[in-house]
């Protein structure tokens, strides 16, 4: 996270800018590190500074936790079987997932449960929803699931052209969806 | 699709009015929720395909629903560059979204308080924005608005893990608070960081205008809850609402200490800041920014007597690159919109006395 202060208050006297020699007219400091920077830049080198140095995405949080508690839970034949692992609705790889930070379905949830349950303890310091449940309560999850491995199926077969299998797919995605609207 | 946003070029939301309690400081009161369907991946497994049927699913469900009859959809991948930004630059859309690739989409509401995001993140953004310190309205309408989204669409949830979400930050509630607040005086003061601090401590985030990475402009942070499971609704609301008053308390003896301690400095800052406003010729929108943030913070102070809060919140948001092109019907570079800057800047602040002098 970055956090960019402007003081209006900066020294009495006009200075030139710290990276050309233009007067300065922004004071900022930058308070992302540990330490307080100051820098004293005329209007242009500000933007320049402030555009050049966008913050890192949230992203990399969540595969720097999930790294830390894999090393120390898992031995390195551990890890790579783990990484091998595969989420048999949406096919997203526990190493992709560790890379990006984003899983790919909601199964993944339950098919990831041990592996997700010590992170979201890590990031929430809960692992129990208790706030608002969906009004109509819960729906057949299973068949929803379904839906997404049947498409996925769908669209496989079809680049293989294997049209058969393509219009038994379809009857059954069509039976679900028609089951559930 | 785009007859909107000319609209919409000719009028601000109504979180900009200036309205509602703490208004001084508090910017808006933000709410958002995040929601996926159960029957689709997650956005980052999503085909081509996918996305479409995701968008077409949602947009044809709420299109039949009398409840959001009232909802402008807007094809956010058939728009323009600085369309896009235009939306993004009021709020109403994330720059994810609209640097996003594939089908998605937005709804939004005439007063621009209500916002639905389709394929950003999650299959589904709802947020709810209202003027000064109001969470208690805000999740009131948006707490109803997802249950008629509900009542449509199956949505994504687990027992244990509640909402599901792509990212795992989110699972639980999906529900992010955000409360934009103003705090020059703390800035100049050099007290930001230790609040900053103490907010974290608490499990607070603060980030910039407009959202995740994004800096500090203007002097506007916005104030948001960091967890979403475990705690309810109600809690996650509690949690923000209870600190916002803090930083309003500390902000307003910034203030005091400024008036009372710093008074010509202050002064003279605020007046300039003022003069080069009406004045500049060409002036970058991170200059103007910079100097109506102490424009706003001297109008508060009763240091300027000829303008409004709305007017100034109203320029934070005109002044940024794509509102400029919009009203100047043009694409224009760089050099070019820091001219028409200083130009629409010099008339929307121009008083009658100097009509007069001139």
């Amino acid at each position: 996270m970055r956090f960019i202060a402007f003081i209006v208050f900066g020294p009495p006297a006009p200075m030139k800018c710290q990276k050309c020699e233009k007067q300065a007219t922004f004071h900022i400091t930058d308070l992302t590190g540990d330490e307080l920077l100051a820098l004293h830049l005329c209007p242009d080198c500000a933007k320049t500074y402030l555009h050049t140095t966008e913050p890192a995405e949230e992203t990399p949080v969540i595969s720097g936790l999930l790294n830390k508690q894999l090393k120390l839970e898992q031995t390195a034949d551990d890890l790579r079987d783990l990484d091998a692992k595969q989420c048999p609705i949406c096919g997203i790889s526990f190493y992709e997932f560790r890379q990006a930070g984003r899983l790919g379905c909601p199964h993944d949830y339950t098919f990831f449960h041990s592996e997700l349950e010590p992170l979201l303890i890590n990031i929430h310091g809960d692992n129990q929803h208790v706030g608002k449940h969906p009004l109509r309560g819960a729906h057949d999850t299973e068949s929803q699931t379904e839906l997404i491995r049947l498409r996925r199926e769908m669209k496989e077969v079809v680049e293989r052209e294997d049209y058969e299998t393509a219009t038994q797919l379809r009857d059954r995605i069509r039976k679900i969806e028609g089951g559930s609207a | 699709m785009s007859i909107m946003i000319e609209e919409m070029t000719g009028r601000c939301g109504e979180w900009l009015k200036g309205l509602g309690p703490q208004s001084d400081i508090v910017m808006s009161s933000r709410i958002r929720l995040a929601r996926n369907l159960a029957d689709y991946p997650f956005i980052r497994r999503c085909t081509d395909l996918d996305r479409a049927n995701i968008e077409s699913t949602i947009h044809g469900r709420l299109s039949k629903n009398k409840h959001f009859s009232t909802l402008t959809f807007i094809n956010v991948a058939a728009l323009n560059p600085v369309d896009r930004q235009f939306l993004v630059e009021r709020q109403l859309i994330s720059r994810e979204l609209a640097n996003a690739e594939g089908a998605r989409s937005v709804a939004i509401d005439d007063l621009e308080q209500l916002s639905l995001m389709v394929n950003e993140e999650d299959h589904l953004r709802i947020q709810v924005m209202k003027s000064g310190l109001d969470l208690e309205s805000a999740w009131e309408q948006i707490n109803e608005l997802d249950d008629e989204i509900e009542s449509q669409v199956n949505y994504a949830f687990h027992p244990e893990f509640g909402y599901l979400t792509g990212c795992p930050t989110n699972v639980g509630t999906g529900m992010r608070v955000s409360v934009m607040v103003h705090l020059p005086a703390l800035v100049i003061t050099q007290q930001i960081e230790k609040v900053f601090r103490s907010l974290q401590r608490i499990n607070l985030v603060v980030r910039g205008l407009y959202g995740e990475g994004t800096q500090a402009m203007g002097d506007f942070y916005q104030v948001s809850n960091q967890i979403t499971l475990g705690k309810s609704e109600a809690e996650l609301l509690n949690q923000v609402a209870e600190v916002v008053p803090v930083i309003i308390d500390y902000e307003r003896k910034a203030r005091e200490f400024l008036v009372n301690e710093k008074q010509n400095d202050l002064f003279d800052q605020v007046s300039r800041a003022y003069g080069t406003l009406r004045n500049a010729q060409q002036i970058s929108s991170e200059e103007t920014m910079f100097l109506l943030s102490r424009v706003r913070m001297g109008i508060n102070l009763g240091l300027i007597g000829d303008l409004k809060i709305p007017q100034v919140n109203e320029l934070f948001i005109r002044t940024q690159p794509a509102h400029l092109q919009k009203m100047r019907q043009t694409s224009l570079d760089t050099e070019k919109r820091n001219i028409e800057r200083a130009n629409y800047l010099h008339d929307r602040l121009k008083s009658d006395r100097d009509d007069l002098s001139l």
